[in-house]
């Protein structure tokens, strides 16, 4: 699938409220607003106490190990289930039971099995979506969401004989039959190949950017990172929230990595007094890692006391933490408390 | 509650490819199970001499193939809900606008057309054979207006308690295999009754059949109330308890 040479049709998947992300616009009402939402089944809760807001157009990441709960919200958010407690409200309308019609014809949700009817062919498949849909018409849409997830040649074969990544983007398809305002993706990515992750990343960014609000739920952190306006780490109860970059931000400190071709023979003197810079540690021969408050100012001071104590400087640069950092940081401490 | 038609439409068309492409449902439900209920009349036409005509009338012998829509619609309902649920099909269906009752109406609707066109069928078939092979007061003793118009009246009826059953079976089970047993189990006692009405056990009289196609109705009404009850999503989707 080459989303480059599909784009033309991609305009016409958009949401209902599509034409451009509204997530740094003014106060609009949030795609989905979360309050307090709990589940449990039976004496087991499966998610507890969350509360996030969704901005429309905001492509969403919601994080977690297995067990998490991030299915069960979805599910809650789809209308499938019923919290036991706390409230939503789901492409503007309040999560009720005499709500589910309602939300439910704004959303669309493909979960992590792509749940096929395989003995029907991919547009037999489409067609008994697009009816459930009521999808004006059908025949028009499911010509474009094919040609969109790039499957148009392989409509009349029976889903039995896809492999995995075409059945996931026939479920992709059907997903985006309806033109949601609210796409729900449960691991979209699970089980494909890195092609066709690389196809679906290309898609999902193409809607995202189109103004649909995109909830994706996943284990690839990198997807997360390189996809979500905002994630959501989830473990049963709500760990953080936020953007990426001031995840990282809140829960590691800034350090710079300064390496030098032989160790330094007086480290404390060279890194003593130095703007920004609080402490320092050897990490290897002759590796130094900074703790500083700002990389900006630290770092020419640390290169020119570097240069000034006649050390050979082969690279000072700031070390890097990833969402995937953050991630185990959080979970792991879960992990330990539990423990305890 | 209204009930758009259009969902309820896909669903039947949903459900009526699947079943010309599903092999063992079509071999199981819908030519073996009828070929029990066919057997004991089809003797009565090739076996039974001339002399045996008086004895016929004293029961209603083709009644007995009241079973076939008592039995095979329990056997195809049965694999409705348990069987999306095990292909993992039910949870993307249940996410679209469809309501509950426009699901399971959907569901009765596709699993009525094909049990009631195999029950006619076989019906028409058996009397075309007694019209051929059998004789003439065999055949005059089998084949009469009243049984003829019973069979069409309780075909339905019957038809449609058996997918109830079938329906609100398969809506607490985990497994196809044994939905279908407990289907056709559950139906059992109409195939009783039937049966017992056909060897003049019980003997049929107008008050009688009025009663019974009365209490049909009502317990049609009664099982489109079950099973809605027993349809619980959260369960059916999250395993829930």
């Amino acid at each position: 699938m080459n989303i480059n040479e599909n784009a033309p049709t991609l305009n016409g998947l958009l949401g209902r409220s599509g034409g451009g992300a509204e997530v740094e616009a003014g106060p609009v009402t949030p795609a989905i607003e979360v309050s307090h939402l709990s589940k449990d089944f039976g004496a087991r809760s499966a998610v507890s106490d969350v509360s996030f807001s969704i901005a429309r157009g905001e492509v969403f990441g919601l994080l977690g190990p297995n067990g998490a709960g991030k299915s069960t919200i979805v599910r809650i958010l789809g209308t499938l289930i019923a919290p036991t407690s706390g409230s939503a409200t789901v492409a503007g309308i309040p999560l009720t039971g005499e709500n589910g019609v309602e939300i439910r014809r704004r959303i669309s949700i493909m979960p992590e099995s792509p749940g096929l009817y395989l003995r029907l062919s991919v547009i037999e498949n489409l067609e008994c979506f697009a009816d459930l849909y009521e999808v004006p018409d059908p025949g028009d849409r499911i010509d474009r969401v094919l040609r969109a997830v790039n499957l148009a040649d392989r409509a009349k074969d029976a889903c039995g004989v896809l492999s995995k990544g075409l059945r996931q983007r026939v479920a992709l398809a059907r997903a985006l039959l309806s033109q949601p305002d609210v796409l729900f993706l449960d691991e979209p990515t699970a089980g494909l190949d890195p092609v066709a992750i690389r196809d679906v990343h290309e898609l999902i960014g193409a809607l995202g950017r189109g103004g649909v609000t995109i909830f994706l739920t996943t284990h690839r952190l990198d997807e997360a990172e390189r996809l979500c306006t905002r994630v959501a780490i989830l473990n049963r109860s709500l760990r953080t929230v936020g953007r990426p970059e001031d995840l990282r931000e809140q829960l590691f400190a800034k350090t710079l990595v300064a390496r030098t071709r032989i160790p330094l023979a007086t480290p404390d003197t060279v890194f003593a007094g130095l703007p920004a810079v609080s402490s320092w540690r050897q990490d290897h021969p002759a590796t130094y890692v900074l703790a500083v408050s700002e990389s900006a100012i630290a770092a020419p001071a640390v290169t020119r006391a570097l240069v000034a104590a006649g050390a050979d400087v082969l690279s000072v640069s700031e070390s890097p933490h990833s969402l995937e950092d953050v991630y185990l940081e959080l979970i792991n401490h879960d992990q330990e408390a539990s423990v305890r | 509650m209204t009930v758009n038609t259009r969902r309820v439409g896909a669903i039947v068309r949903k459900e009526l490819r699947e079943y010309r492409r599903n092999g063992s449902l079509v071999i199981g439900a819908m030519a073996v199970l009828p070929l029990l209920f066919v057997v004991p009349p089809l003797i009565d036409v090739f076996a039974l001499p001339a002399s045996s005509a008086s004895e016929l009338r004293h029961g209603e012998p083709l009644l007995y193939m009241l079973g076939i829509p008592a039995i095979v619609p329990a056997a195809i309902a049965a694999y409705s809900i348990v069987g999306e649920r095990q292909q993992g099909t039910l949870e993307p269906v249940l996410a679209t606008p469809i309501r509950r009752e426009e699901f399971l109406l959907a569901k009765a609707l596709a699993a009525i057309i094909p049990s009631l066109a195999v029950a006619y069928a076989v019906y028409a078939l058996v009397l075309a054979c007694i019209g051929l092979f059998a004789d003439p007061a065999v055949a005059s003793a089998l084949v009469r207006g009243p049984e003829i118009l019973a069979q069409l009246v309780f075909t339905p009826l019957l038809a449609a308690w058996s997918i109830w059953i079938g329906t609100a079976i398969s809506a607490r089970s985990s497994d196809v295999r044994v939905a279908q047993q407990l289907g056709m189990l559950a139906n059992l006692p109409s195939v009783a009754i039937t049966t017992l009405i056909a060897y003049d056990v019980i003997h049929a009289t107008f008050g009688l059949v009025l009663g019974l196609a009365v209490a049909l109705l009502a317990l049609n009404g009664f099982g489109w109330r079950l099973t809605s009850a027993l349809f619980d999503s959260e369960r059916l989707i999250a395993g829930a308890r």
